[in-house]
């Protein structure tokens, strides 16, 4: 009983005077030592170099991702691929403004709709300076909240300007500096198409997401209110932007706008949607599953290169085992048990790895602030934590799975016949 | 007064090498009874079969054949663990070719029987430096193996093999590497470990060497063909010399 609770203790001290003979044998043979640890390195390297890639485009990309909004819902007539209404024309199942009274009050995860609809491009006209083509938008107040696009000079839409149809606009940056407003635009009037309209407000550009969502490039645009815009057009073609509260609850809020949707767009029972609602959560969601296999994929396949380091390992030490039989055989005439010589061969491989694993890690490191340097989509790679902690597990292991022949080799001598080795 | 348990029982003791089809029956027999405090030499030609005792003895090798008693407890059927644990606690064994671990000090040579009878370090070295003065070397402690004599070397040897208090010290020739005057001094401290109630069993084939033991077994071809008190031994020796020598003349 008593030697069963002092085992742990013999074992741990066992292993340090292990891993302390295995520091010195490893001090003896330096520069052996170093070449034979040169596949863990190299393999250590460049799984940490590939994780780090990888998770610093998976950052980057979330980023991008996160300014463009991971709570946005989008909302669009869509002919459904089964049913009676399989062949319907577009027309018939275009959204009408009434589906949509009341959702915020039957939809409790969605926190702002707007109505959208496009005028398309009008020539613009301030004074005497005149741009081409602006692209008009009717849209809600709330569209700027769920766009995350403040208003910075100015103000929004108000109750007003939207229940009254007011000829007024918010416009982009670009677009007072192309028409050569003064920098306090609010107030001063523009022509667009063949009307003219009090500037409420100005928003910033939107940020450039050039990687993700194509190149911004001019923006060259000016928002009215849905319902000014709804005057001006015959029957306006109608899409949707809305918002969940939380992500967490984007799933929730879809459920809901389905459920409402199917109600007031007359749907039956077993009538599959003629709609799409699109979450932005959901795409982030499948993204990050995508790039975690990616991640996966590519680490285990650089392993391999671990796998020939390891056997790299088990070459050096089964020389080691052989180099040094007269030892064991004294170790064993001494009093070494089996089990003693096996962990002191087997630390010896698992220190040989990790410090191999060390200087992989430290290659690691220069390798992807090399990769962080060349690319910007690269800029935030970077060794994750995790990843520093997979390296050394793993080369630990490739120390265990291939210490463990030369070391059974080693504990299994006769001592008398490795004593009498030359 | 009840005779003691014997140390060593050895009972019908046989080792067979083989080598490829080649059989060399290097024990064929052997009966062998030491009691603690004995001082027993072995002699016999080379090839005799006095390693291969040793070596069972020492819990080195199995025998094929017969049993072995160690302090009345059966070593035949011991596992490897179980064995290794003999020879670390009880028995001390001493080789002709020293057999000292060329990068480490003395006293770490000597400390390395204590590593694995998990004695704390701070004890390892008092328990070193004691056993190292036991042979006369407390001023060496320091010293690498090949700044030392080959005396010395083997006196770093016994020491070693005594850190460990055995119950049975054994020596395959240990004077076998050494010049006549520093087997001398071997011998001395074998006396002298002898006087201090240590159990010896020596292997030699010279003659005035082991006429310093008590008791003197002779083998030949794998048995043991005289078992004798040196006096004994000594007198039948010079009765075979002057019978072969009277044959002569
Ligand atoms: N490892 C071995 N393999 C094969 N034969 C051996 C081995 N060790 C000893 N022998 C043989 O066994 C016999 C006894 O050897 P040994 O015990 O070393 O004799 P001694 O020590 O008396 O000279 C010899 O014939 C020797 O050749
Ligand atoms: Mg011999």
């Amino acid at each position: 009983m008593k030697d069963f609770l002092l085992f742990p203790l013999y074992l741990a001290r066992l292993i340090l005077q292990s891993a302390l003979l295995a520091v010195g044998q490893i001090w003896v043979n330096k520069t052996r030592s170093l070449l034979t640890t040169l596949g863990i390195i190299i393999g250590v390297a460049s799984v940490a170099a590939v994780i780090a890639a990888l998770e610093g485009m998976n950052r980057r990309i979330l980023e991008n991702f996160e300014s463009f909004g991971t709570r946005k819902i989008f909302i669009w007539p869509e002919r459904p691929q089964t049913g009676r209404q399989k062949n319907i024309a577009y027309e018939q199942i275009r959204f009408e403004p009434e589906q949509f009274d009341g959702l915020l009050e039957h939809c409790p995860s969605v926190e702002y709709l707007s109505l959208m609809t496009s005028l398309g491009r009008l020539p613009g006209r301030f004074m005497e300076h005149t741009v081409d083509a602006v692209s008009v938008t009717g849209v809600d107040a709330s569209w700027f909240k769920i766009e995350n696009r403040p208003i910075v000079v100015g103000r929004p839409f108000s109750l007003l300007d939207e229940t009254q149809g007011r000829y007024v606009c918010i416009i982009t940056t670009q677009l007072r500096d192309k028409l050569r407003m003064d920098r306090d635009c609010a107030g001063q009037i523009i022509q667009l198409g063949s009307n003219s309209y009090v500037v409420a407000g100005m928003v910033d550009d939107k940020p450039n997401n050039a990687m993700l969502f194509g190149q911004a490039g001019e923006q060259l645009d000016a928002y009215i209110p849905y319902t000014t815009a709804a005057k001006l057009l015959y029957r306006p073609w109608i899409r949707v932007m809305a918002s969940c509260r939380d992500s967490t609850r984007a799933e929730e809020a879809r459920a809901e706008i389905r459920f409402f949707l199917r109600q007031t767009r007359g749907l039956k029972p077993g009538d599959p949607d003629n709609f799409g609602v699109f979450l932005m959560e959901s795409e982030v969601r499948r993204f990050k599953q995508v790039m975690e296999m990616i991640t996966l994929v590519a680490a285990g396949i650089v392993s391999i290169s671990l796998l020939v380091g390891g056997v790299g390992i088990m070459n050096i030490m089964l020389v080691s085992v052989s180099e040094r039989t007269r030892e064991i055989g004294l170790r064993k005439a001494v009093g070494a048990r089996p089990g003693a010589i096996l962990t002191q061969f087997l630390v010896e491989a698992v220190v040989l790895c990790m410090i191999g694993g060390f200087f992989g890690v430290g290659l690691g490191q220069l390798l992807a602030r090399t990769i962080a340097n060349s690319a910007p989509l690269m800029e935030q790679a970077q060794i994750p934590g995790w990843a520093i902690a997979v390296a050394f597990g793993f080369s630990g292991g490739v120390g265990i799975v291939f210490g463990m022949f030369p070391a059974m080799k080693a504990a299994r001598l006769n001592p008398i016949e490795a004593l009498r080795h030359e | 007064m009840s005779k003691p348990c014997p140390l060593i029982e050895v009972h019908q003791l046989e080792r067979t090498y083989i080598i490829g089809a080649e059989k060399v029956r290097a024990l064929r027999g052997v009966d062998l009874t030491v009691y603690a405090n004995e001082y027993v030499a072995v002699m016999g030609h080379s090839g005799s079969g006095k390693s291969t005792l040793m070596n069972v003895l020492g819990c080195l090798d199995r025998a094929d054949k017969g049993t072995y008693r160690l302090n009345g407890i059966d070593t035949t059927r011991m596992s490897e663990g179980q064995l290794a644990h003999i020879r670390n606690r009880q028995i001390g064994f001493v080789f002709q070719s020293f057999e000292l671990m060329g990068r480490l000090s003395a006293l770490k040579n000597v400390e390395l029987p204590l590593i694995y009878s998990h004695v704390p370090f701070w004890k390892r070295r008092q328990m070193a430096k004691e056993a190292l003065n036991r042979v006369g070397l407390g001023q060496r402690i320091g010293h690498k193996p090949n700044q030392l004599s080959g005396g010395e070397k083997q006196r770093v040897a016994v020491a070693r093999a005594l850190v460990n208090q055995p119950s049975l010290l054994l020596a395959d020739e240990p004077t076998g590497n050494l010049d006549s005057a520093t087997s001398e001094g071997i011998m001395k401290l074998f006396e002298k470990l002898h006087a201090e109630g240590q159990t010896i069993i020596i292997v030699t084939h010279e003659a005035d060497i082991a006429a310093r033991a008590r008791r003197i077994v002779r083998m030949r071809d794998g048995q043991i063909v005289s078992d004798l008190s040196a006096e004994q031994d000594m007198t039948r020796q010079d009765g075979h010399r002057l019978g072969i020598e009277g044959a002569a003349r």
